[in-house]
């Protein structure tokens, strides 16, 4: 198994009544309540966060990004990306990812990814992503153009990586003159990609024909059960078996010393799905263009309140269904076990605390995870066969069938 | 296309970024001066979607093509011209690339042009109803046109047309920033449109309008939000008829 520490870095030192009051916390909530003394503190508490992660075990650490909205501080994943490769040792840089369309030079987060990869010595692993569509409002990126140019900046990321420069790029959304950067990744054929996703079919599929792992981010298990018989069957059409090295799963689970006390805490997950503040309004989140158009009725009706929020389930539906999990390492061991059993990811990712949850107790839990819930889950893995994409050698991609490796390092 | 009336000189309406309702007063208020042509745009209303299309611009050039295949409207000068909101835009597009086309041109709370006070009110930011009820100086004028709670078949038809904004309009936002060096050759007269209480386009887009045109003048609507057309069909459709039977 892959075992990965996860935090949205939330940005919890923000006026709470005042998200209230505005009625979202995002896009459009005033940064005149954003605390940068509060934000210097909370990034470096993260970043010891991610250290103490290193020293437990974990695998890997992954990033993500989002803009304009306290419940993620990283607007750049390749800032901290950066920072790690020089401070970490050991873990996989995991990042879930680069959001493509909000670049309007794929070459450069080629590069920069390149240059994460050299100094990390190979521990990338590159995820891309849509971003949300509340990103493309404040990056001023066209929704309607969202899926187009993830792809084709995909493409030419790719292309960056692995065909020797200079070459020129005429594309629908990207132009440019000469494609050479002086920094490619030391991991070749290329870093591994991972596709995080949350509700759109079109990504599990395209994911599947590209034969990159798919990482289902908080899904419920039925849910989840359903993304890899879709993942799965396109995977048999396309010509390779799908199965746990595909599979990833970002699970919420907030361990601490007492059952009340991991409880409590747990109930922060739900700070960023409005339960505490709103979030955002739906044609901020999902703006025209941006959702898959078999969406649409679903889609225009929720945005005007005739329907309620698809995400919206309650704190006690998600700890039911498990899409949260809570407790001391003995009681989360077998409700994780489930998880495994039943959806068979080789991926997990562990989203530990969010919103107030205080630094005290998210070093706890993150110490906890790694001694005593991840050496139990290493053997559950070997048990059901969950072998990770690096432990079953697979193939970075339909188009590059072999795994990847550090350049100047004998396989 | 639709057409209404049929005894008078032709006029081309060009409707708004929402579409335009099932049978709108104003057009048949209009069509007892003019034959009225109403076409949807490309990609608007359930009309197929030109994927290709990247801009008003394109859009305008469309509609020039579409105008000299067809006999009622290929001469020159005698076509009235009539466009609304984003439609004006897509009419003042036309008229800067024929000057001599159009008979009389007709701009009703015409975007195209950047405010340079105000903004373009943003409808990315707006829920579908939110956006257009913005529209009306007055409620009640909405509930008629499309009830007071419009139905999920509404809404679906204005995220539609909300996707094809973006896919022409989408940055800059609802203007193009070389369109006032090319209003000056307008010859073409040129009434702009305004209602008082336009919250989607500013009234000093008007005014701008008004100024760079060679040949045009300005009127306001008392108690009209940006749809003048829906709120005030009838006094819209009798200061066109009237300016287009001026000498």
């Amino acid at each position: 198994m892959h075992l990965m520490y996860f935090t949205e870095q939330p940005m919890s030192a923000y006026p709470a009544q005042a998200g209230l009051e505005f009625g979202a916390t995002a896009l459009m909530f005033s940064n005149k309540h954003f605390d940068p003394v509060a934000g210097s503190r909370l990034y470096n508490e993260y970043l010891e966060h991610y250290r103490i992660a290193e020293e437990v075990g974990f695998d890997g650490i992954m990033l993500n990004e989002h803009h304009n909205a306290p419940f993620c501080m990283q607007a750049k994943c390749n800032v901290f990306a950066s920072i790690l490769a020089a401070t970490t040792r050991r873990v996989k840089l995991v990042l879930l990812g680069n959001p493509l369309p909000l670049a309007e030079n794929p070459v450069r987060l080629a590069e920069e990814l390149a240059m994460i990869d050299m100094v990390s010595r190979g521990r990338l692993v590159s995820g891309f992503v849509r971003g949300g569509g509340q990103e493309q409002l404040a990056t001023g990126v066209n929704p309607a153009y969202n899926r187009e140019r993830f792809e084709e900046a995909h493409e030419l990321i790719v292309k960056t990586w692995t065909e020797h420069g200079p070459f020129r790029w005429e594309g629908t959304h990207y132009q440019h003159r000469v494609v050479n950067p002086w920094a490619l990744p030391l991991q070749k054929p290329h870093p591994r990609v991972w596709i995080p996703g949350v509700l759109s079919k079109e990504t599990i599929i395209w994911a599947a024909k590209k034969r990159y792992p798919y990482i289902a981010l908080s899904t419920a298990i039925d849910a989840t059960k359903k993304i890899w018989e879709l993942y799965d069957k396109v995977a048999a059409e396309t010509g390779y078996q799908g199965g746990p090295e595909y599979r990833g799963y970002l699970q919420r689970c907030h361990v601490a010393e007492t059952e009340e006390k991991a409880m409590e805490n747990a109930r922060q997950f739900m700070w960023m799905q409005g339960e505490f503040t709103g979030l955002a309004h739906p044609v901020w989140s999902s703006p025209s263009g941006y959702f898959s158009p078999a969406m649409r009725t679903a889609f225009v009706e929720f945005a005007v309140g005739r329907r309620s929020n698809p995400r919206g389930a309650t704190f006690d539906d998600q700890i039911r269904d498990q899409q949260i999990v809570a407790g001391t390492p003995k009681t989360v061991i077998p409700k994780l076990r489930r998880l495994l059993e039943e959806t068979r990811p080789s991926i997990l990712g562990f989203w530990a605390a969010d919103g107030f949850v205080s630094n005290q107790d998210t070093q706890t839990c993150i110490r906890l995870l790694g001694q005593e819930v991840l050496p139990a889950l290493r053997d559950i893995g070997k048990e059901l066969g969950l072998w990770s994409p690096f432990e079953a050698n697979a193939p970075v991609s339909l188009a590059h069938p072999e795994p990847a490796r550090p350049a100047g390092v004998d396989a | 296309m639709n057409v209404y009336g049929g005894d008078g000189p032709p006029a081309l309406v060009l409707h708004h970024d929402i579409g335009a309702p099932e049978r709108p007063e104003f057009y048949d208020a209009l069509a007892q001066h003019f034959t009225v042509f109403a076409p949807s745009h490309p990609g608007y209303d359930g009309a197929p979607r030109p994927d290709w299309m990247r801009s008003v611009r394109d859009m305008a050039v469309v509609y020039q093509g579409l105008l000299a295949q067809h006999a009622a409207t290929r001469e020159p000068g005698t076509l009235t011209l009539i466009g609304l909101g984003f439609g004006g835009w897509i009419a003042a597009e036309m008229a800067t690339m024929a000057p001599r086309a159009f008979r009389r041109l007709v701009l009703v709370g015409a975007m195209g042009l950047k405010p340079e006070r105000g903004e373009i009110l943003d409808q990315a930011l707006l829920s579908y109803i939110d956006y257009v009820r913005r529209g009306f100086a007055n409620q009640h004028a909405f509930d008629r046109v499309f009830g007071a709670e419009p139905p999920t078949s509404r809404l679906e038809q204005w995220d539609l047309n909300r996707e094809m904004t973006f896919r022409i309009a989408w940055k800059p936002y609802m203007y193009g920033p070389t369109l006032p060096y090319l209003l000056g050759a307008v010859t073409t007269p040129t009434l702009v449109v305004w209602g008082a209480r336009d919250e989607i386009v500013p009234r000093e887009c008007g005014e701008r309008y008004a100024k760079s045109l060679a040949n045009a003048r300005l009127e306001i609507v008392a108690e009209a939000g940006h749809f003048v057309d829906m709120e005030k069909p009838d006094e819209l459709a009798r200061l066109v008829a009237r300016f287009a039977s001026e000498v």
